[in-house]
């Protein structure tokens, strides 16, 4: 029966009867249907569109769906395979990642694909409370190793926790490469001095690491390359801070 | 004295039971789980709710009426708990044997009113006022259909004894020390000549005794669910509306006696009802025969095992009646106030008026 088909005072109290005998029955029938139980199971499961009726929820702590191995959650980064290159940190459009780079003096190493290494990262820290998930940081990664992880329960009780510190270097360590690299820059300084006065040309180009030929180009990657309004020198105050 | 105790302890257990049920009957109907975490099942959950609200700051407001807030939940409570005194909970256990039980219990639950009132007026809130008004008005109106719906009981039992009332509607019917000889015949109908008085079960209760004692029992079944304040007539309490009504000021011990009057009168109105209409303390199986169902499943009055069979299917049916209450709760939305009154006024006065002129005729077939 339609709405108001029977718009009188019996007919009125007839659809109300009827209809709370209805409305009664379909929750009795959830009720007895509360037998039944959804198994927590991911989407790709066969099972996943059988479970029709029953308890539905998740009790999370104690159980939870399976996240597929490509998740796309919190940010790791591989700090061996990294090389410095700071283009994750240009394109976070939340500039959640802050990268402080010493240059090294030498090579450092190579990455897993064989890209080398000349920089330190005396810092390399990602505040995965900044974080907005949108996966620029790993798409402009030359060496993949940023990645997103499937892991994505990991609150903190305490805000500072978010920050995730990838660096491999102590400060301690970090400091002394500083100076080393300080030391070498003042040789070539030196070098430099002694060139203008006319001295051995060949001995400063020894130094010179970016004559090599044989150094690896980081592996092809399409390059997305964002469009970054020209930074005011404030803005770089800031994020050296 | 014993009942007393009992219907205390009965009332604690009640209602610790009953808010897990609540809880659990609301998750399942919508495919949820419910309380899990405290003991097996989330059986701890209600205890443990409660040894929160005692250790909570006893709140009064600084411009709260602190005589009358203070005093209300105990009114309330006592009011409810008091209607406990005259129910039959057995052949023999009984708190009072009054002749006018009905007339007392009705009389009592309408102290209910006062302290809400009370209780709405003392908090010196607007919300607590508008609860208390709005309660006021709701179950000042339903008494109507309610003390109506009971009078057609009364009037096919020509009793006000709750415990007689019990009585008449078993194999027992005879048993009773005041009762002249009574029978019990088929619908009530004397002209048909069936004795069901040694068949009883439920064949002999008030809904079958005088079947239009059924519709009764709906229009009583309404009335009660709009007297306990419980939805689908919650507006005295309407939480989207009025945060609480008028226990919104209260904290702690005093809201958990808030709750408890609650719950105790959804218990008190379905025990009534069971003993008005379906048959009280009595077994629902008759006896067919030489298939004494209705004695194997009830004991004598007077014998231990009478009264622990009394107490058990009186108890069952109450639990059937309270899950009835809860499905209802949690299928049906909130009235409003003036579908409350359209409902109260004029469908289920006139339809309660009606049954008792019917209830008078048919007890004339009875005798």
């Amino acid at each position: 029966m339609t709405k108001g088909a029977n718009n009188t005072y019996f007919g009125n109290i007839r659809e109300g009867f009827s209809s709370l005998m209805k409305g009664l029955f379909l929750t009795l029938k959830h009720f007895v249907d509360a037998r039944f139980r959804r198994k927590p199971i991911p989407v790709f499961d066969k099972d996943y569109f059988k479970y029709d009726k029953g308890i539905v929820t998740l009790e999370y702590p104690h159980e939870a769906i399976p996240v597929p191995d490509n998740g796309r959650y919190r940010l790791h980064n591989e700090i061996d395979d990294c090389i410095v290159c700071d283009l994750c940190a240009k394109i976070c459009p939340v500039n959640c990642i802050e990268i402080d780079v010493i240059k090294s003096t030498e090579e450092i190493g190579k990455t897993s694909d064989g890209t080398t290494k000349r920089l330190y990262a005396a810092r390399f820290d990602i505040d995965m409370a900044k974080c907005c998930y949108c996966g620029l940081c790993t798409t402009v990664c030359p060496t993949e190793c940023l990645t997103m992880t499937k892991t994505y329960d990991y609150s903190e009780y305490d805000i500072r926790n978010m920050v995730y510190h990838f660096s491999d270097l102590t400060p301690a360590q970090a400091e002394e490469k500083k100076k080393l690299f300080e030391e070498q820059q003042k040789q070539k300084a030196k070098v430099e001095v002694d060139k203008n006065k006319g001295n051995v040309e060949d001995s400063a180009l020894k130094d010179k690491p970016a004559t090599e030929g044989e150094v690896k180009k980081p592996v092809f990657k399409p390059v997305i390359k964002p469009v970054i309004p020209k930074k005011s020198p404030d803005q770089d105050q800031d994020k050296k801070e | 004295m014993l009942a007393f105790i009992l219907f205390l302890g009965l009332l604690l257990l009640y209602v610790v039971i009953a808010v897990y049920a609540e809880r659990k009957v609301s998750a399942f109907v919508q495919d949820r789980i419910g309380p899990t975490e405290v003991g097996y099942k989330g059986l701890g959950q209600t205890v443990a709710d409660l040894l929160k609200l005692i250790q909570k700051e006893d709140i009064v407001p600084s411009a709260a009426d602190k005589k009358l807030f203070l005093i209300a939940p105990i009114v309330i409570f006592t009011s409810i708990f008091a209607g406990f005194a005259v129910l039959p909970l057995s052949p023999d256990l009984v708190g009072s044997k009054v002749s006018v039980g009905v007339l007392y219990l009705i009389t009592i639950i309408s102290m209910d009113v006062i302290g809400l009132i009370m209780a709405g007026w003392g908090s010196n809130n607007k919300f607590s006022l508008y609860g208390a008004v709005r309660s006021v008005s709701q179950i000042l109106s339903y008494e109507i259909p309610l003390t109506l719906s009971i009078l057609c009981v009364v009037m096919i039992s020509q009793t006000l004894d709750l415990q007689e009332i019990s009585f008449q509607q078993g194999i027992w019917a005879n048993h009773y020390e005041s009762e002249n000889s009574i029978t019990n015949y088929l619908f009530g109908i004397k002209y048909f000549g069936i004795d069901i008085t040694q068949a009883g079960g439920i064949l002999s209760w008030n809904i079958f005794r005088m079947p239009l004692l059924f519709f009764a029992y709906i229009i009583f079944f309404i009335a009660s669910l709009a007297e306990s304040n419980r939805a689908p007539f919650d507006i005295p309490e309407a939480e989207s509306e009025l945060v609480a009504g008028y226990h919104t000021e209260y904290s702690g011990f005093r809201w958990a006696l808030f709750m408890l009057a609650e719950y105790g009168m959804m218990l008190l109105v379905a025990f009534l009802g069971v003993i008005l209409f379906l048959g009280g303390w009595n077994t629902p199986f008759p006896n067919i025969g030489e298939v004494k169902l209705a004695a194997w499943t009830s004991g004598a009055p007077g014998t231990i095992a009478g009264n622990l069979w009394g107490a058990f299917w009186l108890i069952g049916k109450t639990i059937l009646v309270i899950f009835l209450q809860m499905m209802v709760r949690w299928t049906y939305p909130r009235l409003r106030v003036d579908q409350l009154m359209y409902l109260c006024w004029k469908v289920l006065t006139p339809a309660a008026l009606l049954l008792v002129f019917l209830s008078g005729i048919w007890r004339l077939l009875m005798v």
